[in-house]
């Protein structure tokens, strides 16, 4: 076992003398400089040196006296009535994608998005968003979509030269489909419904890239109706999840986070009484809701249908589950124990229609029916029956079908048999695609009637029965693309737009007033939801035997979404989700075969050596499944089962579909098969290659150097004593309490015991004794952030609402690996517990960004200035100071600043220095770079940049403060990071005002749990975080940190 | 002068003096009327003679669309007068606010404003007469020095000869090497004071004026007529940018107002400019039809308006932040202030440095509106030095306006 606590990765685990040394190098590539003797003792004559002064004096003087350019001022010919130039107008709106739903507000400046947060108003995500949501803007700036209308891949000029072959088509009748992902929107439904009635041989197809037909079905099995039932994460006590994601990308991941975290906040006043949900995860991979649970048990994926019986024999008759792992078994009987006292909840994201009737079965004997699972407003994400699909494919084979029109989805990348679609597709006479780009399916397609992006469209979404959550146009449409519903009317022969209808439903529905205030607000929501039950009245005997009778392999596949990329659509060619780092593995820019070091290291020689930890090359794997192979890197990944291997969908893209995501990763989907269902996990066979390939793994990155950062407790040791942190706190520091002169407080009286702790005064003499040098008064505002550690999920919205707000540079694969990625908000994941077995690792999720030290030591350092410190708290960037030392980079101890090696967009002055790899480069297109933010300069090279705790927004609030003639209160000011953040783990505010979030949190009610990040060297930050709580028996490795903590300090 | 008064009610007219009519007057009703010509509407001096009664003007002011619905016969004849041009209705005005206004417009008197044209172009001329006065007597005056000089040096020879002293060889003065050193350094000296302040200027713009589109004169606007900068400039109360006015709020008034028939108007090269023709002008951008009154529209009954490209002349660099609402709505600077005397100005020139050293020292200099606006009373202790009387007020920079991200972000 290691000396360490937490640790990053295996290679800072293992402390090799390689990692250290990559930690100690300040640059991660050689330098282009020849530093031997040569250069080192050469002569410089006086007269090379006279001529290189006069050169540069020269080239200064011929720079310096370029002449102002002369700009323009161009206002409005006609200047709509509701926009002021430099006023943002903000929309309710709703982000769908692909059945993914979130009501959200959308701000525009001068009629352009440039940003996307969640709507408050819902009651179902409450504001929460994701990192797909917040990076749709970018998407809708891709450079790739469509710009009109095509007919065999070449462009055509108007609708009119599509529609009237198409309708020619339609006309000429025999089979008539219509393929589309899950729709929930009522009036989309209309004018389909519109368009089956005028082609009585139509039929509409609902397919899901990603599938929940196992549930739909077992649903159908169990309850008499194919549907997803509402469920309500937040009353449960006891969640059990069989290998279902649902905090990452599980069916509505932003709504069950937002349930999740509810039944997992704990103030540390209440202590005492603290009660949290107990989360327990079984699963064969690591997901990212994995890595949440208090405790969690690994198995191969064939084995779901095994544990399920067991877990549901454990709950009805209190068998002793014998699933063959020991550490499983015993969390089984611990978890059917929780799981009988009420409340609880099951899911599963298994797709096995036998294993999802196990899980209801499971559901309907603790009585989670009405009290967890609510039928009455069934979930409207999912609609898609996998058969039907098959069934089209082999209908359009046997030359059955005479027009395919395909809306939402991408058969011949995401379909498991893309080939044998695309064999169907040229049998196929009219084929229509609604595709934004020429995607794999869309290049194949005759017609190309390119769809509106969201966010120019009107329209409505269903999440759940009877909420509703409306779409209203944030921008005209940028390019000739038309409505699919529009172009289903006009082929249907209706006079009316799809706009026309779309009034006419609601207003009919809800009367004139109603409907403009819905609007207004983005949705409409029963006022009290009713949760109801039903009965199950499914096989259990039956599901059992059938899923236990899985066969599995010796090594078995998961194929699954990944946080960033989901099931992969045009978010393969956005920059940004590109180079968000995943959450679990910490890699950007790729896909790879996630494996248990163990396993790696034993049996596929990768991660051999301590070099190739450290070494971006990993060595490249052969995955094969039945016929289908695909040869990807492995990435090393604590908490694998030792006999699974995962890979993500997303990547290995064809060149229409952009730049950015053209052949990268392997296309993966092809590794799916279909058993009655799509199954997303098979036997496989691996074998090893000589090839080793370059991975961005960001892992250690900037890394701390396992300074003590982080404070875990569990629960029932928190609640024994909830002053634990408090007491080491005090003992790290009791030192510096009192003034150098002044006599030692004996004890710890001054500050009171327990809960009568004053934490205000404590850290004010602190702030006072521990150092020589005067205090700086903070008088009317202090910025200040508290980060609950207990409820992020690592989920990483913040991480692109943050690049989203502050033009956040993407600088691409290469650079990424030379540790030069910008993000200014980034999420350490921290792994804890014995790398060869996999139950014991736990995970840690931490948000970094810049602590904003009230005596910071990257201030003292600047030569110029250019950091230095407001009145404020703030730790300022003043860019068009800096001169590029570094040395506040290196004086550092949280390395949160980023600098800026080239010219990532296009910002410096001189032409022709842009950075360009060929894969990035689409984000400095003038029509991309319209998503930048007017408000915030965009960074030239050789600057410094970071975190600025959103000063744009400050000084907004601030200014709307003082327009209101109102102090500063909590509602003017939200950063970036804080209002993406669907667990609300994230409180700002001033923290003089003694109302304010951030001062309850530190000093009133959870003052048990805060701690600063490397309180002892006095660097004062204003970010505070609150411990960790676990609800489990044991916290990895224990809880003394004495050891790391001298060995360090 | 009477102009600066117009923007002393600037971004505070709503509180402003119930009596204060001029004050008034400017702030709702100068962007239609004038108090002696006819503007988008009628010019209102006599009112109190012309009107059936001074009720009648009252419930006209509130809601003049309601007056005439009611069938007033005299109501009924301004409105077809005036191509039934609907007036703005004003609610909220009180009747006594009326009155001043009233009091105000019948008791006007047209400004004296000083000639134009001479006005600019005279000043700098006797400047450069005295400048050069100077030089001239430099210049006699060194001579003068020079000649003495000599002479003296002629005599002390003379007497050296007759006392017998050898006299030194005369080492020409290029060969001096005192001589050689101290214009040297001079040189030296007077190109780095050169350089720096060369290095400091660049890419400042004080005084720019660039020509324009249209030759749009503020002098006119908003000095002979009195309309209020922020008729136009409307965001500057709410936004980071003043905003240029599009076409349409031209418009407003230059639908009636076809020809210039003020003073004749000079640029400031002198040449003539015939502001009429500067109208038609507006007349093309906007896609208005002066013979028929009317827009000209596509087939979609969209205006066919192209936007003026102006030049622009204030500006900041990109890593400025810069809020007018901040400092006009917050702050109550003067257009001004900023600005210099736009009011003045037939052609606008960038009348400050805009530098960063002008910024600071205003931020240093200038008194926040500390104990009106509640904003500030989380500034406990500087409310309780002023209680104390250690303060007379609490300056921009006192509260962190010279930090770095004030302004840069």
């Amino acid at each position: 076992m290691s000396q360490k606590k937490y640790w990053k990765g295996l290679e800072e685990l293992a402390n090799t003398p390689e990692y250290q040394q990559s930690v100690a190098n300040e640059f991660n590539e050689e330098l282009p400089l020849d530093l031997s003797d040569n250069l080192l003792n050469a002569t410089t004559p006086r007269r090379d040196f006279l001529k290189f002064l006069g050169f540069s004096t020269l080239a200064a003087t011929v720079a310096a006296s370029c002449e102002m350019p002369v700009r323009k001022a161009i206002p409005y010919a006609i200047k709509p009535e509701d926009i002021i130039p430099g006023v943002p107008n903000y929309y309710a709106s709703t982000f769908v994608d692909n059945g993914d739903i979130i009501p959200v507000v959308v701000k525009t400046r001068e009629g352009r998005p440039i940003m996307i947060e969640g709507n408050t108003l819902s009651t179902i995500t409450a504001g929460g968003s994701s990192a797909r949501m917040v990076a749709a803007t970018l998407s809708l700036y891709d450079k790739t979509r469509l710009r009109q209308p095509h007919v065999d891949g070449k462009p055509v000029d108007t609708f009119d030269a599509v529609d009237s072959g198409i309708m020619s088509g339609l006309a000429a009748g025999g089979a008539i489909y219509l393929l589309t992902g899950t729709i929930s929107s009522p009036t989309t439904e209309q004018s389909i419904a519109q368009f089956l009635a005028k082609y009585p041989t139509a039929k509409h197809v609902t397919y899901d890239p990603v599938s929940y037909s196992g549930m739909l079905l077992a649903n159908e099995a169990s309850y008499g109706s194919r549907m997803i039932p509402n469920y309500l994460f937040e009353k449960a006590k006891t969640i059990f999840s069989l290998g279902a994601d649902f905090l990452g990308t599980w069916l509505s991941p932003v709504e069950f986070s937002k349930g999740y975290t509810i039944g997992r906040k704990i103030e540390g006043k209440n202590a005492k009484t603290a009660e949290m949900a107990k989360h327990y995860q079984v699963e064969g991979m690591l997901s990212m809701t994995g890595a949440n649970a208090d405790e969690r048990a690994t198995c191969k994926p064939s084995e779901y249908g095994k544990v399920a019986a067991a877990l549901y024999s454990a709950v009805t008759t209190g068998a002793a589950p014998n699933t063959g792992s020991k550490n499983l078994d015993k969390m089984l009987v611990k978890a059917a124990a929780d799981l009988k006292k009420g409340n609880g909840l099951v899911v599963s994201g298994s797709n096995d229609v036998n294993v999802q009737i196990i899980i209801n079965a499971i559901n309907n004997a603790i009585g989670a029916n009405g009290t967890t699972i609510d039928f009455a407003n069934p979930l409207k994400y999912k609609k898609g029956i996998d058969a039907d699909m098959v069934a089209l494919v082999d209908a359009m084979n046997a030359g059955q079908v005479s027009s395919l029109l395909i809306h939402g989805v991408n058969p011949a990348y995401e379909y498991f048999d893309g080939v044998k679609f695309l064999a169907g597709l040229k049998k196929v006479k009219t084929t229509v695609s609604f595709s934004d780009r020429l995607d794999e399916t869309a290049k194949e397609c005759k017609y190309v009637v390119s769809d509106h992006h969201w966010l120019e469209s009107w329209g409505d979404a269903e999440p759940k029965a009877n909420y509703i959550s409306f779409i209203q146009p944030t921008i005209a449409p940028l390019f000739k693309t038309r409505a699919f519903q529009d172009s289903l009317l006009k082929w249907a022969g209706a006079t009316g737009t799809y706009h026309d209808l779309f009034n006419a439903y609601w207003n009919g529905k809800l009367g004139q007033a109603t409907f403009d205030k819905a609007l207004q607000d983005g949705i409409i929501e029963p006022a009290t939801p009713a949760v109801s039950g039903a009965s199950f009245s499914g096989n259990v005997a039956d599901a059992i035997a059938k899923a236990s009778a899985v066969k599995g392999g010796e090594y078995e596949i998961v194929v699954f979404q990944n946080v960033a990329m989901g099931h992969g659509g045009a978010w393969s060619n956005n920059p940004w989700l590109q180079e968000m780092p995943d959450p679990v593995t910490k890699v950007a820019w790729d896909n790879y075969v996630m494996m248990s070091p163990k396993t790696a290291k034993e049996k596929f020689e990768a991660e051999l050596t301590s070099i190739n930890q450290v070494d971006p090359k990993k060595r490249l794997l052969k995955l094969k499944v039945g016929n289908k192979e695909v040869t990807l890197p492995v990435i090393v990944t604590p908490g694998m089962h030792h006999n699974v291997v995962a890979v993500a969908v997303g990547y290995g893209r064809s060149e229409g579909v952009g730049r950015a995501a053209a052949n990268l990763g392997k296309n993966t989907y092809p590794l799916v098969s279909f058993n009655g269902t799509f199954t997303y996990n098979a036997p496989v066979t691996i074998e090893k290659t000589a090839e080793f390939y370059p991975v961005a793994v960001t892992q250690t990155h900037n890394s701390a150097e396992t300074r003590p950062i982080i404070y875990e407790y569990t629960l029932e040791k928190f609640k024994e004593n909830p002053y634990e942190l408090i007491d080491e706190r005090r003992e790290a520091i009791e030192h510096y309490l009192t003034a150098p002169n002044e006599e030692h407080h004996e004890g710890h009286d001054a500050y009171g015991k327990g809960d009568k702790f004053d934490a205000k005064k404590f850290e004010e003499d602190f702030r006072k004794n521990g150092t020589h040098y005067p205090v700086h008064e903070s008088m009317g505002l202090h910025w200040a952030m508290s980060i609950d550690l207990n409820t992020c999920t690592g989920c990483a919205a913040c991480v692109i609402a943050c690049q989203a707000e502050n033009n956040v540079s993407v600088v691409g694969k290469d650079r990424v690996i030379k540790v030069q990625e910008m993000s200014w908000l980034k999420i350490d994941r921290y792994f804890s517990g014995d790398p060869n077995d996999p139950d014991t690792i736990q995970t840690v999720f931490q948000p970094m960004l810049c602590q904003h030290c009230d005596n910071a030591p990257c201030e003292n350092v600047c030569p110029v200035s250019a950091t230095n410190h407001s009145s404020e708290g703030l730790n300022q960037m003043a860019y068009n100071r800096c001169i590029g030392t570094k040395y506040c980079a290196n004086n550092c101890p949280f390395k949160v600043r980023r600098f800026n090696w080239f010219d990532w967009n296009g910002a410096d002055c001189f032409d022709d220095n842009l950075y360009e790899d060929g894969r990035r480069d689409d984000i400095n297109d003038d029509l991309t770079r319209m998503v930048l933010n007017p408000d915030v300069t965009v960074r030239s090279r050789g600057v410094m940049e970071k975190c600025s705790f959103c000063v744009q927004r400050l000084q907004d609030g601030k200014l709307t403060a003082k327009k209101e003639g109102t102090p500063l209160k909590d509602h003017h000011v939200k950063t970036a990071c804080q209002s993406a953040c669907a667990n609300g783990c994230i409180t700002f505010g001033n923290v003089n005002d003694k109302e304010s979030a951030v001062f309850q949190d530190r000093y009133v009610n959870n003052k048990e749990r805060l701690f600063y990040m490397l309180e002892s060297i006095h660097v004062l930050p204003n970010v505070s975080y609150l411990s960790k709580i676990r609800n489990t028996d044991v916290v990895m490795n224990g809880s003394e940190h004495d050891e790391v903590y001298n060995k360090h300090i | 002068m009477a102009l600066i008064a117009v923007l002393t009610v600037f971004g505070s007219f709503t509180q402003a003096n119930a009596q204060d009519g001029k004050a008034l007057f400017q702030a709702n009703c100068a962007s239609c009327h004038n108090p002696i010509k006819d503007a988008t509407g009628p010019a209102l001096q006599g009112i109190t003679g012309r009107a059936p009664s001074t009720e009648w003007i009252h419930k006209w002011v509130k809601n003049s669309a309601a007056v005439i619905a009611s069938g007033d016969k005299y109501a009924n004849g301004i409105y077809t007068k005036w191509n039934k041009t609907a007036m703005t209705a004003f609610p909220n005005l009180k009747e006594e606010e009326i009155d001043a206004i009233i009091k105000y417009v019948e008791e006007y008197k047209p400004p004296t404003t000083t000639p134009s044209g001479g006005d600019t172009a005279g000043s700098p001329a006797k400047e450069a007469d005295n400048t050069w006065l100077y030089v001239l007597v430099t210049i006699v005056l060194a001579v003068l020095a020079l000649i003495l000089i000599r002479i003296n040096k002629g005599l002390h020879k003379v007497a050296n000869t007759e006392q017998g002293i050898p006299n030194k060889k005369d080492v020409p003065l290029k060969r001096n090497k005192v001589f050689i050193a101290v214009v040297g350094i001079l040189l030296f000296i007077l190109a780095g004071y050169w350089m720096v302040n060369g290095g400091v200027e660049m890419g400042r713009q004080q005084n720019y004026m660039p020509k324009q589109p249209i030759f749009y004169s503020h002098k006119v606007h908003a000095g002979i007529n009195q309309i209020n900068c922020q008729y136009c400039h409307a965001g500057v109360n709410d936004s980071r940018q003043a905003m240029i006015p599009s076409t349409n709020v031209c418009m407003n008034c230059h639908k009636q107002i076809g020809e210039y028939t003020g003073e004749q108007l000079f640029d400031h090269e002198g040449n003539k400019i015939d502001g009429t023709a500067q109208i038609q002008e507006l007349y093309k951008y906007a896609g208005w039809d002066p013979a028929k009154k009317e827009y000209k529209r596509d087939n979609q009954g969209k205006i066919l308006a192209t936007p003026i490209k102006w030049t622009k002349i204030h500006n900041l660099a990109d890593f400025v932040y810069f809020n007018h609402s901040q400092h006009v709505r917050v702050g109550k600077v003067q257009c001004q202030t900023c600005h210099g005397p736009i009011q003045e100005m037939d052609e606008v020139k960038q009348f400050e440095s805009l530098s960063m050293g002008w910024c600071i020292n205003c931020h240093r200099e200038t008194k926040v509106d500390f104990q009106n606006n509640n904003y500030y009373s989380i500034f406990e202790k500087y409310h309780q030095e002023i209680k104390d009387g250690k303060r007379d007020g609490v300056t921009e920079a006192e509260l962190g306006g010279l930090e770095c991200q004030k302004c840069h972000y």
